[in-house]
């Protein structure tokens, strides 16, 4: 389809949508959809139908952040939001519409959870319908890739990402318009884009949410990032254990490719580019860009020495340019609103915003979307409502199995790549956990190592051999057999693991440990015996 | 008996052109074995060895890299599952929030840990690394339905309300 033709379908998505502005919106996103978000869809839609008098129309709509209180559903042109809908509330819900809203299951929208994003990557999840490819047409979804292929040349493209100050979202935080650059640069017959959707960190669901909610968005991005680079093919490998995700991606790619917007001449220009989709199985190394690689070929995933870096050989020795799922959800905003809208959030060094996913002791469980440099207290305290029943707030462990944890006293450091990682973590791709004070932190750290150590390829010797001797070492103390010296060997194993790893994962694996050891050394001594008993067990 | 084992067979037949569909999709590239592997472990639940041996032939790959691959990922299995499947996350916020115990009670219970199947063949309990579900902590998966804020005894119960 031509860009003129695309408009018109907007606009007639969009005239639908001005005819009948009274809808209800109710969240089809995996979390919800496992507190029976699908059964009351249903029968709001059958009660609706049955009731000529209310002209309101219930669809299915993205994730709206507060997974605790799901099933989520809103109600539009007044923006008001219910939260734990179940169908026996229905009946009471349709009365409501006519009238005024029902106090007990509404949310409070001016409550600091929701106050406090800036959505960016998570822009109009509450009213872009995930299957329709329309929908995202209408609330200025493909405009990005439409003014890429219809004037702006590659170049441009490349330029405005790096003035954006994007960095990678994955966890390297590596900037993103550098690296699209060295791919562009690269010389090969052909080239590829990369879309890491194998989100493995324990305690993360960010990309889950993009990938079910704004499949189009993700398409989008990696299309442009072709345009830039000169690639007319990518792969999104995709974890298997979201099969919404993979259905609605699969779905999202169809679409596409009927209303030209992937495949051979995108919007009638001579810009080509397929998207194919590869299903993961479960390993998390194969987050590392490597391995991943390795994965896409077929074969097991163990990650290579590198150089040479993927942007000169990658997927079949081509150069490939592998970014994050949220990475290129960011994209087609810097395109269409510039890259000094999008530098003008964060800080100095971060530029933009950041999903979060917030779970583990705390009262606001979901996602949110927040600038670059907000504080830790702020995202915990504030929009997490802290720690529920009670509670004190603990810890915060960013980062997964690769970060570390932060303890309460240090919440006022801002979130960003570098004053996270001054303080032994990082920032990772978003996931936090909090920790209220009946978690252990030696367990907390016992629980990532194990994760480690069974994750680990087993292709270079610290990593496969450091992790299990971590493990054990750190049961020993678990069990009240360990002495000050097995304390020091662990630290210096902890070093070496670090230093002499080949890949991310081995280098990372210590970081759990020794930040709960930095910052909670006291749990680790309490469990600590004499030397002589030592020797008397 | 022997018509069984023949009808069987023929069963057997049509079950594994599903797999070949997507072989040829890919041109029965090696790079496509793990494609295939889903394929394979969609259409019969597991991946055995005889289902090995013809993907290998297939696709031209020597034994000992299917199986390398088959047993390097998680997500497949080698071995049939029970009846009914239940996958306790152990992800991070399920774990702060006790998903130890749950496994615990399903092992008192029915005597089964996790990667097991119960004798009878009835249940397979198995972990997952994070089924993304986070805000719902403690999370399984029961016969593919996520439940959310699990209580170990409530899911004894419901585990015991399914159809044998």
């Amino acid at each position: 389809m031509t860009p003129e033709a695309l408009q018109q379908v907007a606009k007639a998505e969009q005239d639908t949508l001005a005819k009948q502005p009274q809808r209800i919106g109710v969240c089809t996103a995996a979390g919800c959809l496992s507190c029976k978000s699908g059964d009351v869809l249903k029968t709001l839609q059958t009660a609706l139908d049955r009731r000529a008098d209310v002209p309101y129309k219930a669809v299915g709509v993205g994730c709206m952040g507060l997974c605790a209180r799901g099933p989520l559903v809103s109600v539009e042109p007044n923006g008001v939001l219910y939260q734990d809908v179940k169908t026996d509330d229905i009946p009471a819900l349709v009365d409501s519409l006519a009238t005024t809203p029902m106090k007990q299951k509404q949310c409070d929208l001016q409550a600091p959870f929701f106050k406090r994003q800036t959505k960016v990557v998570l822009d109009q999840f509450d009213k872009i319908m995930p299957e329709r490819l329309e929908s995202y047409l209408a609330h200025g979804g493909y405009q990005a890739l439409m003014s890429c292929v219809s004037g702006r040349s590659p170049a441009e493209i490349l330029d405005e990402v790096k003035r954006s100050g994007l960095r990678g979202r994955g966890g390297g935080g590596y900037p993103t318009g550098l690296k699209w650059e060295t791919v562009a640069k690269a010389h090969g017959a052909r080239k590829f884009v990369i879309c890491n959707a194998d989100e493995g960190d324990p305690g993360a669901f960010m990309d889950r949410s993009v990938l079910e909610c704004a499949p189009h968005r993700i398409l989008e991005g990696m299309a442009i990032a072709g345009y830039a680079i000169g690639a007319t093919a990518g792969y999104l490998y995709v974890r298997a254990e979201y099969p919404l995700a993979v259905q609605r991606l699969k779905l999202a790619i169809r679409q596409a490719e009927k209303f030209g917007l992937l495949g051979d001449h995108i919007c009638g220009s001579g810009f080509t580019f397929k998207v194919e989709i590869r299903l993961g199985a479960g390993a998390f190394v194969c987050g590392e860009e490597t391995a991943l690689i390795a994965s896409i070929e077929g074969r097991r995933g163990q990650p290579r020495p590198r150089p040479p870096y993927p942007a000169e050989k990658g997927l079949w020795n081509f150069p490939t340019l592998i970014n994050n799922v949220e990475t290129f959800a960011n994209v087609p905003a810097i395109i269409v609103r510039g890259a000094d809208w999008y530098a003008s959030m964060g800080t100095a060094q971060s530029k933009g915003t950041k999903v979060f996913a917030l779970a583990g002791k705390i009262q606001n469980t979901g996602l949110i979307e927040v600038p670059m440099g907000i504080s830790l207290r702020e995202i915990v305290e504030d929009m997490g409502g802290g720690a529920p029943d009670g509670h004190t707030i603990k810890a915060v462990q960013t980062g997964g199995p690769s970060g570390g944890c932060i303890p309460a006293r240090h919440f006022d450091i801002p979130v960003d790549y570098e004053s996270l990682k001054k303080m032994g973590s990082i920032m990772g791709s978003g996931g936090m956990i909090v920790m209220d004070e009946t978690s252990s932190m030696v367990d907390v750290a016992r629980f990532f190592m194990e994760f480690c150590k069974s994750e680990s390829c087993g292709k270079c010797v610290p990593c496969r051999v450091g992790t299990t001797q971590l493990y054990d070492m750190l049961g020993r103390v678990i069990a009240g057999k360990a002495s000050h010296r097995d304390l020091a060997r662990i630290e210096s194993l902890c070093e070496m693991v670090r230093s002499t790893s080949l890949c991310g994962l081995g280098q990372t694996a210590p970081n759990p440990l020794l930040s709960t050891l930095k910052y909670f050394r006291h749990e680790y001594e309490e469990l600590l015996v004499g030397e002589h008993e030592e020797v008397a067990s | 008996m022997k018509t069984e084992t023949a009808e069987a067979a023929a069963h057997d037949e049509k079950r594994w052109r599903l797999v070949e569909v997507v072989m040829r999709r890919y041109g029965h590239s090696g790079d496509a074995l793990i494609e295939t592997l889903h394929a394979v472990q969609e259409t019969y639940g597991f991946i055995d060895e005889h289902s090995m041996r013809r993907v290998a032939a297939a696709l031209n790959l020597p034994l000992s890299k299917v199986y390398g691959v088959a047993t390097f990922y998680h997500f497949f299995h080698l071995k049939p599952k029970g009846r009914h499947t239940c996958v306790v996350c152990l992800g991070t916020a399920c774990y702060i929030k006790g998903a130890d115990a749950i496994l615990q009670k399903l092992d008192e219970q029915f005597g089964v840990k996790a990667g097991e199947t119960t004798p009878d063949d009835r249940l397979s309990v198995m972990t997952a690394r994070c089924v993304g579900s986070c805000g719902l902590a403690p999370a399984v998966v029961l016969d593919q339905q996520v439940l959310g804020h699990v209580k170990p005894d409530e899911l004894v119960a419901q585990i015991k309300e399914l159809p044998s």
